[in-house]
């Protein structure tokens, strides 16, 4: 018996050096083209949105009477506003506004709607059927709207637009989450675990939350693109970010007068929604490709 | 009986399987009456075909699900009617081995945190004491140290099943409920488990529930069997008895379909037909007078009565005295 086990052990060994689930992730995403360039420029908007003010050729609040709605130049790279202000000062001071916005109202909306899930799926019953019959409820509104009713209920601010974007993403993930955790409880090992004693708590962090771990991430990317479209929609709307604020949707929504004469106006920040808004959208698709384990296993 | 670690008595459990707010409730019996007791260090095995209920009893005296009723008595203290949060000195003495080594281990997590959770658990040993405490069960298992840090496909069935038997010794307990732990592995590979099993049921002085449809593994292991049929034991006693002189028509046949390997020793045998009865619907009487042999018109009226017939077996067949 001794021999065949020696034998396993090297064998076991060689296999041990060659697996790291970073490495993989890596392996793989490495060929997601697309998405490698999108994570690329999320990675730089990022940085621009921590060193903005530092980096801003203008200053994106000061008022410029001698060059108002000028078209892009080499002194102007996106041109400037009615007020004559720097637009591409204003959108790189703008990136951290959208960026905060939309990470911190989909992070809260993750915590939330990933613990909502957990108890749903897992404990089923009566709980389960009054959080999703609740989720559907909101469900029921279109995102936007939902949005806008909770800013009018709260009033307005960046703050409350915050709290908008995250209650109307908390059913979806919620929704995912349950999913995951419906196929996750019916591993043996949490029925093992179970029975050794684990508490729930215990069950659901180290055994189940970690198998709905890679469907999360690919839907967060994802939502992030969707909260900042909806930030910005709010922001236009007048129900977000005050209006002398560099931000992207506010942007928007002051140059529409000038749409007709100096439509840079609109435009400059109307590329940089749509050019964040792509980027995580292809992450989220390259990441599906790589950790879907549906898609994974074809 | 000396010290008894395990008494079940009575033991029932059904199911829902349709009906709700408005709909006329149904339900299946999974296991109807389960009556046994395990003795300090012995192996008691229930054997019988698939959906006999063998496996939910292993099931309902860890209190993985609640009984519909009967007694659960494990260390002298009840647990059937225990409340889950009541339940800790349950889950201390009495641990599970599964079926399948590939399944009931977490595959993100390592052997160290695998084999070390039932500590973290029960005890409030720091992280070094609770690697020390695996290093040393890796070995009694049959593995080595180097193992701790691996994950769990790293290794194959055998090595896995050995994880699965340390995780369940490292909190000492006094039961071990073995649910089919050898039915995924290779012949050769059974046997080297099962003689694991036994050599640490002699060295920890544990007991065994050891659930099985296979007839040459329970053999192998077992000191006392009980036979299940739709949900009952039909008949229960000392291995050499059951195997020697089986008294009920269910035992004889499934003992006669152990595949014996020298052909001038066959016998005349009983061969089963048909299949199990839908347990949602349950024959009258008996429930194997569908499939015996020797039923008469009493079999389809009377329930048959579990009646010892010496020290060491009880038959539930109303043909036996």
């Amino acid at each position: 018996m001794t021999s065949p086990t020696t034998m396993q052990n090297s064998q076991v060994q060689n296999t041990q050096k060659k697996y790291s689930p970073l490495k993989e992730f890596w392996k793989s995403f490495k060929k997601q083209k697309a998405a490698l360039v999108a994570s690329i420029f999320i990675v730089l908007l990022i940085v621009v949105a921590f060193i903005g003010p530092y980096i801003a050729p203008y200053d994106p609040f000061e008022p410029n009477y001698d060059a108002l709605l000028e078209g892009p130049s080499a002194s102007h790279l996106a041109g400037t506003d009615e007020y004559g202000r720097d637009i591409f000062s204003r959108l790189i001071v703008g990136a951290k506004i959208s960026l905060m916005v939309s990470f911190s109202a989909v992070f809260l909306g993750l915590i939330l709607g990933t613990i909502l899930g957990l108890i749903s799926g897992y404990f089923g019953g009566w709980i389960d059927k009054i959080i999703m019959r609740s989720c559907d409820v909101l469900f029921s509104f279109p995102d936007l709207l939902l949005a806008i009713a909770i800013v009018a209920l709260l009033g307005p601010g960046i703050n409350n637009v915050i709290i908008a974007v995250m209650i109307f993403s908390v059913p979806s993930f919620a929704r995912l989450v349950r999913g995951a955790t419906l196929n996750a409880k019916e591993n043996v090992y949490v029925e093992a675990a179970q029975s050794m004693g684990a508490s729930h708590v215990r069950v659901l962090w180290k055994h189940i939350f970690p198998e709905t771990i890679s469907e999360l991430i690919i839907f967060v990317t994802m939502r992030i693109g969707t909260a900042i479209l909806a930030a910005s929609g709010l922001s236009f709307l007048g129900l977000g970010a005050s209006p002398e604020m560099p931000e992207w949707g506010v942007m928007l929504s002051s140059g529409r007068d000038y749409l007709g004469t100096s439509s840079h106006v609109v435009i400059m920040p109307g590329i940089a929604i749509f050019l964040t808004v792509l980027a995580f959208n292809l992450i989220g698709d390259g990441l599906r490709d790589v950790l879907d384990p549906k898609i994974k296993n074809n | 009986m000396p010290n008894s670690i395990l008494k079940v008595e009575n033991l029932k459990k059904s199911f829902q399987i349709a009906g709700g707010l408005f709909q006329k409730k149904q339900y299946v019996n999974a296991v109807i009456d389960v009556s046994f007791e395990i003795e300090e260090g012995t192996t008691f095995s229930l054997v019988g075909e698939s959906g006999c209920g063998k496996s939910t009893t292993g099931r309902l005296i860890t209190r993985l699900i609640a009984p519909t009723n009967g007694s659960i008595i494990v260390d002298g203290k009840e647990v059937a009617t225990a409340k889950q949060s009541e339940l800790k000195h349950l889950r201390q003495t009495v641990q599970m081995i599964f079926q399948d080594p590939y399944a009931s281990l977490n595959p993100r997590m390592k052997v160290k945190e695998l084999i070390g959770e039932p500590l973290e658990i029960h005890t409030k040993l720091s992280k070094a004491e609770r690697e020390k405490l695996v290093l040393e069960m890796l070995e009694v298992v049959g593995l080595n140290a180097e193992h701790a840090d691996r994950y769990a496909h790293e290794f194959s069935g055998g090595q896995r099943q050995r994880l699965g038997i340390a995780r369940a010794l490292i909190t000492k307990p006094k039961l071990i409920i073995a649910d089919e732990p050898v039915s995924a592995l290779d012949v050769s590979i059974q046997s080297q488990i099962l003689n694991l099993l036994k050599q640490l049921q002699q060295e920890y002085k544990i007991s065994y529930l050891f659930i099985s449809h296979d007839l040459s593994v329970v053999e192998h292991i077992s000191h006392y069997i009980g036979v299940m049929y739709l949900g009952s034991i039909v008949e229960i006693g000392r291995k050499e008895t059951i195997f020697n002189e089986p008294k009920h028509p269910y035992t004889k046949a499934l003992i006669a379909s152990v595949p014996i390997a020298d052909p001038t020793l066959r016998k005349k045998k009983i061969v089963l037909t048909g299949d199990i009865p839908n347990p949602k619907n349950p024959p009258s009487g008996c429930t194997f007078h569908t499939r015996c042999p020797f039923a008469s018109d009493i079999c389809k009226q009377a329930i048959p009565e579990m009646k010892k017939i010496n020290e060491e077996q009880s038959v539930a067949c109303h043909f036996v005295n």
